[in-house]
């Protein structure tokens, strides 16, 4: 069933995010507000560099959807902070995902492109998801990571980190860290597909 | 790429005929998403680990079951190459058996190629696992037309209002039909061009329009799509000599001069250079005729993707009905 | 010792003798006796209150694939299905395997139906050896033999000289027709359906009906010049209804077939591949079963006839390409013809009656298709409003190629009575 939830979160973003715009539930909970947002985004830059050595040849990989937004932001205030263009990109795990062949509800996953336009051999890639949860979509993004090459090293970064792992991942960077029952689900929207900046509980 | 969610439900491909502009377009959209395995060092994604899939191929076509075998492999799913002679008549291993047979070792997608038009269908009709159409005689050749206008759309973005040219034998070109149904439902407008005994009866209730003279049409455009003429598939000559088909149907250096500067030249292949165009044009700027094969690819491993969705759906639904 | 029956309170249709209303029929010896308000004693007594009572149903086309073909068909399958249908009297197509084109199995088919004791069975010879068209058959021992009439039906004479010598030849045999599956193969090429847009949308060959009309035009014109009694099978385009009814007009001695799949079914139904509704002449338009009904109206079409062609569901089983012609009609027969002409008031029941038994009657020369007085007693007794569904599974004949399974129907033989003998009754059905 929790496996249900958070599938349902990836595949229904937009459907519910129009929901949410429309209206207000009454027990509709606000996680992160705009400004928290960009507290969190911040911070966890800042925590990425001061753990990254001199000579590391830093990349950020989005996982679409949410993900591929917050690893943008991400890669601009590092590209700031570093002085150094770091490069990013957009990982589609739609192929590698678990319940490719075991459909949920009345959904269906979308293929889309995997755009990653470097060489990620022998970086530290920067994993960015909006939301950690049972920790399978990170499986399926480092499955396909490997098959792109072989980096140095993967660190997971992650808007919100929920409790309820399934496999055994933990996050490296995380904004807030948070638990909740089994029938909530997370939402974040950004401003560059929802809107407007706000993580949600429902 | 903006993409509409659609639910597929489809676990066929027999022909783009049965399909929407919104599903022929949700194809292609699938198609993009695959693009990126075929040019990373790992060519290869598990998405279909464990899945089985048979090339059935009464027809001989090294090109289109490489490109399916190397699209099912690329989604990790096993391939067994079905080549034997089979009956058409009920005195022997009919299709049916050999189709029975295949289902019976636990197979999940049936590709099958075949000179008789309507036997992916029949397949269909009788057997569990997916089917998709790799060529039926003179009816659909659906992966093809997928893949001839997801080359357009990549390059000119969309094939609204475009101007398309199918040249040489319409009558018996499964080619033909599936790019007549896919290009006129995506917005193209359509000319047939060809001798009037290479176009199929009642070619006037096709949504296209048709001319005897590429002559007359090449100037206006957008894109040609030379057939190839199938010399095997014909019976009796419909034409005099190949000399004086090319000389009024093959696309030459000289017929080139009057096409528009960014016209995109096209053929499913194989070649027949000389006949249906000149060397100099199949391997000019203008020819996209590689990059159809590439894209084929990707439009393929969509496809077989997709009716494996189609498939776990209806699964689905009918295990709820069981219940 | 002479056996008698009786079929009362029936309503009697006899298109030849003008009776159309309620009378009593009358049979002594399996002769009709009398026709008329007659109350009389009788060994079988049949009250057919609420019923029609008709001339014995006459089908020229049967297939029943004896010689050669028996797993399809038999003589004693085929007959059983006739009575079933309604028919005292079938006329058997020589393209078996071998092909009837001698004495010995025009006799043989003869003695089969004899032994049946179902239908009468007759016999079209081949008009040439082997039917391939190069040499003239012995139609001489073959009329001697009882053959009614010549065909190379499943292909027709491709050579015209050919056909022009068997025309000729023929005209010297009293009571023989020539008949013709008017179809000239250069034109029909490999074609499986009809050719229009559907057969270009399947991307299957398609059969021009020009490939028909063009035989039937050639024909026309050789029957002008010997005046050989000539009859088209299977009529299938409005263009053939036109030259037909030209060729009459002029006074040609030309009679014609219509098949129900003819008046019912159009290319359309090929739209899904189902190899039942492959035949030869192929499923034609809506314009083409138009042109049909406006000629039955009018008389031209003389005869009804099944063209049952029993195929095995392993040969129909295949790709449509590969698949046999055929369809297998005959035990729903009448109820196809009162839903395509009875039902939407083409015809009326007399002139339906006599296109099923009077005017088959005389293309194959045989004293039957009336109830007229000293006439053979084969009568048809049919409940004409009663409604079933048609069921393969329950047909007496070896095959089920029939895409009409499932359909209602109106229609329902009641009775089958041959030479005075009941042969069918649905009450034992």
């Amino acid at each position: 069933m929790r496996l249900l939830n958070r599938v349902l979160v990836d595949i229904l973003s937009t459907t519910v995010s129009d929901f949410w715009n429309t209206g207000l539930s009454k027990n509709m909970e606000v996680l992160l507000s705009s400004d928290k947002i960009a507290d969190c985004i911040t911070a966890l830059a800042d925590e990425i560099v001061l753990k990254t050595s001199k000579g590391d040849k830093i990349a950020v990989i989005g996982i679409r959807s949410r993900g591929e937004i917050l690893a943008k932001r991400i890669s601009d205030i590092l590209s700031k902070k570093l002085k150094t263009k770091i490069p990013c990109g957009t990982l589609d795990i739609t192929l590698y995902r678990d319940d490719i062949n075991n459909p949920h509800g009345d959904s269906q996953p979308i293929v889309r492109s995997t755009e990653i336009g470097f060489d990620i051999d022998d970086k530290i890639i920067i994993l960015v998801d909006d939301v950690l949860y049972t920790g399978r979509s990170i499986r399926a993004a480092m499955d396909a990571l490997i098959d792109l090459g072989r980096p140095k090293a993967i660190r997971l970064a992650v808007l919100v980190e929920r409790a309820g792992r399934e496999l055994p991942i933990a996050a490296d960077f995380a904004g807030l860290k948070i638990d909740l029952p089994a029938e909530k689900n997370v939402q974040v929207n950004f401003v560059e597909s929802d809107g407007k900046d706000r993580v949600i509980a429902i | 790429m903006n993409k509409k969610q659609i639910i597929w439900k489809h676990k066929h491909l027999i022909g783009l005929r049965d399909f929407s502009r919104e599903e022929i377009e949700y194809i292609l959209d699938t198609a993009h998403g695959f693009e990126e395995v075929s040019t990373r060092n790992i060519k290869k994604a598990p998405t279909l680990r464990g899945k089985v899939v048979v090339n059935l191929f009464f027809e001989d076509s090294t090109r289109t079951r490489n490109s399916f075998t190397l699209a099912a492999n690329r989604l990790s799913a096993d391939v067994i190459e079905f080549t034997e002679k089979v009956s058409s008549t009920s005195k022997g291993e009919t299709l049916l058996d050999t189709a029975r047979n295949l289902e019976a070792m636990g197979i999940d997608i049936v590709v099958i190629r075949h000179s008789a038009g309507g036997a992916p269908k029949f397949l269909s009709r009788n057997i569990n696992a997916c089917v998709v159409n790799a060529g039926d005689g003179c009816c659909e050749h659906p992966t093809q037309g997928l893949l001839d206008v997801y080359t357009i759309r990549k390059i000119k973005d969309s094939l609204e209002g475009l101007k398309i040219a199918i040249v040489g034998d319409i009558a018996h070109s499964r080619v033909a039909r599936s790019d007549i149904y896919a290009m006129t439902k995506l917005g193209a407008e359509v000319i047939l061009v060809g001798p009037p005994t290479l176009m199929p009866a009642k070619v006037e209730q096709l949504p296209v329009k048709v001319s005897y003279s590429l002559d007359d049409v090449i100037g206006q455009l957008d894109v040609i799509n030379m057939l190839r003429i199938q010399f095997e598939r014909m019976g009796v000559n419909p034409f005099p000599s190949v000399k004086e088909y090319s000389h009024y149907f093959g696309l030459t250096v000289d017929r080139m001069k009057k096409a528009k500067k960014d016209i995109l030249v096209m053929h499913p292949g194989p070649i027949n250079r000389g006949l249906e165009m000149e060397s100099e044009v199949a391997d000019g700027p203008n020819s996209v005729i590689l990059r159809q094969v590439t894209n084929g690819l990707a439009v393929r491993m969509a496809v077989l993707f997709l009716v494996n969705q189609g498939a776990m759906m209806q699964d689905k639904k009918e295990r709820l009905e069981g219940q | 010792m002479s056996k008698s029956l009786l079929i009362k309170n029936g309503f009697v249709i006899d298109p030849a003798n003008k009776i159309n209303g309620k009378v009593n029929v009358y049979a002594i010896d399996g002769k009709i006796a009398d026709v008329g308000k007659i109350d009389k004693q009788a060994d079988t007594v049949i009250d057919a209150a609420g019923k029609l009572v008709v001339p014995g149903l006459i089908d020229i086309h049967v297939h029943f694939r004896e010689p050669g073909d028996e797993e399809e068909e038999t003589i004693a399958s085929g007959s059983a299905a006739a009575v079933a249908g309604g028919f005292t009297s079938v006329v058997c197509m020589p393209n078996t395997e071998p092909a009837i084109d001698e004495a010995t199995s025009v006799e043989y088919i003869h003695r089969m139906g004899r032994q049946t004791r179902k239908t009468h069975v007759y016999v079209m010879g081949a008009i040439t050896k082997g039917r391939a068209g190069e040499q003239l058959a012995e139609m001489g021992f073959m009329v001697q033999a009882g053959a009614i009439g010549f065909t190379d039906d499943g292909s027709g004479v491709q050579n015209p000289a050919m056909m022009l010598r068997a025309l000729k030849y023929a005209s010297m045999f009293k009571n023989i027709v020539i008949s013709q599956h008017c179809q000239d193969n250069s034109l029909a090429g490999t074609g499986v359906m009809n050719s229009g847009y559907n057969s270009t949308i399947l991307g299957l060959p398609g059969i021009d009906p020009l490939a028909e009309e063009m035989m039937l035009w050639r024909d026309i014109q050789l029957v002008r010049k010997t005046n050989m009694r000539y009859h088209v099978q299977h009529v299938s385009t409005a263009r053939s209804v036109e030259l037909i009814r030209q060729a009459k007009k002029e006074g040609l001695p030309i009679t014609c077939e219509v098949a129900p799949h003819h008046l019912l079914l159009t290319d359309d139904a090929c739209c899904d591949y189902d190899t039942n509704y492959k035949v030869n002449p192929p499923l034609r338009t809506e314009a083409d079963i138009k042109a049909i009904k406006q000629a039955i109206k009018d008389g031209i079409i003389d005869a009804l006839a099944s063209d049952h062609a029993p195929h095995l569901k392993s040969e129909k089983e295949l790709e449509f390409l590969a698949a046999p012609f055929g369809i297998a009609s005959l035990e729903c027969a009448l109820g196809l013809y009162i839903k395509a002409l009875i039902e939407p008031k083409i015809i009326d029941w007399p002139q339906l009656v006599s296109i099923m038994a009077e005017k088959p009657a005389k293309i194959i020369s045989v004293d039957k298709g009336t109830l007229g007085k000293g006439k053979q007693a084969d009568i048809t007794i049919i409940d004409p409003d009663y409604e079933y569904t048609v069921d393969v599974n329950k047909f007496h004949s070896k095959s089920k190629n029939c895409p009409y399974n499932g359909w209602k129907l109106k229609g329902k033989v009641e009775y089958t009575i041959v030479g005075g003998e009941i042969r069918y009754s649905a009450q034992e059905n």
